[in-house]
């Protein structure tokens, strides 16, 4: 296939990985549904709280909703390898392929993560930012596979996005289940669950989560501010000025380091600790945004 | 990470309160939040040492504001005493953390595992049973057990305690230690390093001495007559773009190099690929046109001959820049010239570039007889004409080869050609190699700490009253860690094995 037939290919993929996330969103909108529904009718009977009712309906939805989910990554996947191909290097030049690469993280590691923690009910979420995303990229942020500009070709593209952009998907997955406790707990304050949150794990749980989520990745980001600050060296002639971005990276990394010694050291669970991590993963969220986007410095790739 | 108790505050007193309200967790936690939070305005607002042009435009058009942010530092944050001093306050508290958990650590590395406590109820995962075995076979196992899975173990007469990830606390101390080892190739970098910039068109040499730079800057400790000699001729650079979109694709700058009596060598610069001579090294950072012109003057001296550096303005390089000539006679020339690559002319934009390779290039000048300014004592920038005490005599558009004779007999300019531009930037910093092994330090020390998990297993043995052999275990972690039910089944398995269990 010639380049520009990739690049065809790796659109059609995006599109259809959307119209999959789509449906994945659906089935798990479902499994919440049936929920509330079920808990509803079981009030109304017996008037106690309960369990959710038509738990394997409810169960079968969820189970759906990751299958789709799972084909929706496969689909992604390949689109974001098919850009590669179509532009002989590796998916990451512009705002474009940072969204897609980005996006297809997130749903990779949240996929990977659900194998050991308890994050299924976390895929209305997942796949509704995804697609979010999705639709941005392609609506706002499409350009044509191009080469990369000079600054650009060196192997530390590889190895210093790629370790950003997995660390950046474990921690839009952290600041989701640090939302859902802040909320949670407020809910909680006033009584019991509502019906369709049964299924999220406890508050302890999700403090739990949150913690190993962040502890688990925070080495690799570490490894990509370095990573990042010897490319810079080689590129620019100093490991770190202050552009931006490394800013961005910096106070990311601090906030994340103080979340870490909050909740290792200070005993700051709860409430406090997800503040912290909320506060945190929203800094890389600016970084990306908006140091790509509006901001000035050195690291402006983004091709708009 | 101590109590604070504010009791009775002597001088000596007040002193121990002030050292341990600053080493304590909290206050570090404050500091690093304070650390993140400050670095913001750096990222929000030009900086000087980034962008000077920027913090001058802005001081410019936000005259108000401009003289408060000057007095708060804000175009320099990185720099400012308020930023040094939240770093400063947090590395001193560092240290007061590190340097005494790392005396604790040391000794616990040599002490033994704590005493086997006589409830082992209360602690994690408890469990026991009856066995047939000996309780010494039971504790020889256990041994066994500890001794193939890395624990250090301590026998005592009825039981064995041990503890396993002493490796955390030394992660955790090491990656604090490389943290300050940081901040010290820091203070090095600022102390012996050098930077300079250099702009320097084809066909020149740039030797590396103070008074080649453009702009130079070097720390305090560093002597600039020991700069590393060496020669660097720019032979020539290739810049290759994108047929389609004009983006640039590759720089390659052809150089000669020579060291102080060495043989001339070929190098070849490229954007992520510096040229190094020792510790100093040769970044290939912006380039651009420099037109080639010759310049008579009224009485038919030729007043210029050769390339004036321009500014490249936008993608595909419209670039601008001035051409002063002062000993002209009958009267100071100057013009205003715009460079076009690939030149096109539109009513609205007037001439603009296309693309950034010379393909169609053009020399838009506008020429001015007076008063240059030079004399006057205040420094002008080279690429820009003052206008203010001059006259415009006109305007015209030249190709390559071609000539402009000016109005009143002052003179004529001729294009030439035109050459390229690079600008060099060379940096000294001995402390790099140090942040490296900084970072890989601090990287493997947090890997351990928050992989590693630091836990006591105990089991004890004895015979109860009937003269049975009772088993009982159980562990301790203050980490959370997942996997612990799971090795204690392993080591409970591995005790009560071979149907001992009765």
């Amino acid at each position: 296939m010639t380049s520009t037939s990739w690049a065809y290919s790796s659109n059609y993929l995006v599109y259809a990985a959307m119209i999959v996330y789509t449906l994945a969103m659906i089935s798990a909108a479902l499994e919440v549904a049936i929920n509330v529904k079920g808990a509803k009718v079981l009030v109304t009977t017996s008037g106690e709280s309960a369990p959710p009712a038509d738990d394997s309906k409810s169960e079968r939805w969820g189970r759906i909703a990751i299958a789709l989910t799972s084909l929706a990554f496969a689909l992604h996947f390949a689109g974001v390898i098919a850009r590669g191909i179509s532009a002989h290097r590796v998916p990451w030049g512009n705002m474009y392929e940072f969204s897609t690469t980005g996006s297809v993280a997130v749903t990779g590691m949240f996929l990977l993560l659900l194998r050991r923690h308890s994050l299924r009910w976390l895929t209305l979420v997942v796949t509704f930012a995804v697609l979010m995303t999705l639709g941005t990229a392609i609506t706002l942020l499409y350009v044509p596979t191009a080469p990369l500009v000079p600054a650009l070709k060196s192997t530390w593209l590889v190895i210093h996005v790629s370790a950003a952009v997995i660390s950046g998907g474990v921690f839009l997955l952290a600041n989701a289940v640090a939302g859902a406790y802040l909320y949670l707990d407020r809910v909680e304050s006033r009584g019991p669950r509502p019906a369709w949150a049964l299924k999220i794990p406890s508050l302890e749980a999700l403090d739990r989560l949150c913690y190993r989520l962040v502890a688990f990745v925070f080495p690799l980001w570490t490894f990509a501010v370095i990573a990042g600050a010897i490319w810079a060296e080689s590129a620019w002639g100093r490991y770190w000025g202050w552009d931006p971005k490394e800013t961005w990276a910096f106070i990311t990394w601090v906030a994340y380091a103080a979340y870490l010694h909050a909740r290792a050291t200070a005993g700051w669970k709860g409430r406090r600790a997800a503040w912290l991590c909320l506060l945190a993963g929203s800094s890389f969220l600016f970084n990306y945004v908006y140091v790509n986007v509006w901001g000035s410095g050195k690291h402006t790739y983004s091709g708009l | 990470m101590s109590e604070i108790t504010p009791v009775d505050l002597g001088g000596v007193g007040g002193l121990r309160w002030f050292w341990r309200q600053l080493t304590s967790m909290k206050t570090a936690l404050i500091l690093l939040m304070l650390l993140a939070v400050a670095s913001i305005p750096g990222s929000l607002l030009p900086q000087r040492n980034q962008n000077p042009i920027a913090v001058n435009e802005y001081v410019l058009t936000h005259v108000g504001a401009a003289k408060w942010l000057e007095r708060l530092s804000l175009f320099n944050v990185y720099g400012s005493p308020w930023f040094s001093a939240i770093y400063i306050l947090l590395f001193i508290s560092l240290i007061g953390c590190v340097i005494p958990r790392m005396l604790i650590h040391i000794r616990a590395l040599s002490a033994r595992p704590p005493k086997t406590p006589q409830n082992l109820d209360r602690l994690t995962f408890p469990r026991s049973a009856q066995s047939a075995a000996q309780p010494d076979e039971i504790l020889d196992h256990a041994q066994e057990w500890f001794k193939k899975h890395h624990f250090r173990w301590e026998r005592e007469s009825d039981a064995v305690s041990a503890e396993k990830g002493y490796l955390r606390e030394s992660g955790n101390v090491l990656f604090h230690l490389s943290l300050i080892l940081f901040l010290v190739a820091m203070g090095v970098a600022a102390g012996y390093g050098a930077k300079g910039e250099a702009i320097d068109v084809e066909g020149d040499t740039f030797m590396n001495s103070a008074t080649s730079y453009d702009n130079l800057t070097n720390g305090s400790k560093f002597d600039l007559r020991k700069l590393a000699p060496f020669t660097l001729k720019i032979d020539r650079f290739v810049p290759t773009y994108d047929l389609a979109t004009g983006a640039p694709i590759d720089y390659k700058l052809y150089a000669t190099a020579r060291e102080s009596n060495g043989a001339p060598r070929r190098e070849l610069i490229q954007v992520n690929h510096p040229l190094s001579f020792g510790s100093t090294n040769i970044y290939l950072q912006a380039n651009g046109y420099a037109p080639v012109v010759t310049v008579r003057d009224g009485a038919g001296n030729i007043v210029m001959n050769g390339p004036v550096v321009f500014l490249p303005q936008d993608a595909n390089l419209t670039s601008t820049g001035a051409i002063k000539l002062p000993d002209a006679t009958p009267t100071q020339l100057g013009f205003i010239g715009t460079f076009l690559p690939t030149a096109m002319m539109d009513k609205v934009r007037g001439g603009f570039s296309t693309f950034p390779d010379a393909v169609e290039p053009r020399l838009l000048l506008s020429a001015w007889t007076g008063d240059l300014g030079l004399d006057r004592g205040i420094p002008q920038s080279v690429y820009r004409l003052d206008t203010t005490k001059m006259t415009r005599i006109g305007l015209k558009q030249l190709s390559v080869g071609e000539s402009w004779t000016l109005p009143e007999g002052v003179g004529s300019i001729t294009f030439q050609g035109w050459v390229r531009w690079v600008n060099l930037q060379v940096v000294r910093d001995p402390g790099k190699e140090v942040a490296l092994v900084g970072s890989v330090l601090a990287i493997l020390g947090l890997l351990a700490t928050l992989f590693v998990k630091r836990r006591r297993l105990w089991v004890r043995a004895r015979r109860d009253e009937d003269g049975a052999t009772v088993i009982s275990i159980a562990g301790l972690t203050r980490q959370e860690y997942e996997g612990f039910e799971a090795e204690m089944n392993d080591f409970w398995n591995a005790l009560t094995a071979e149907g001992e269990v009765r």
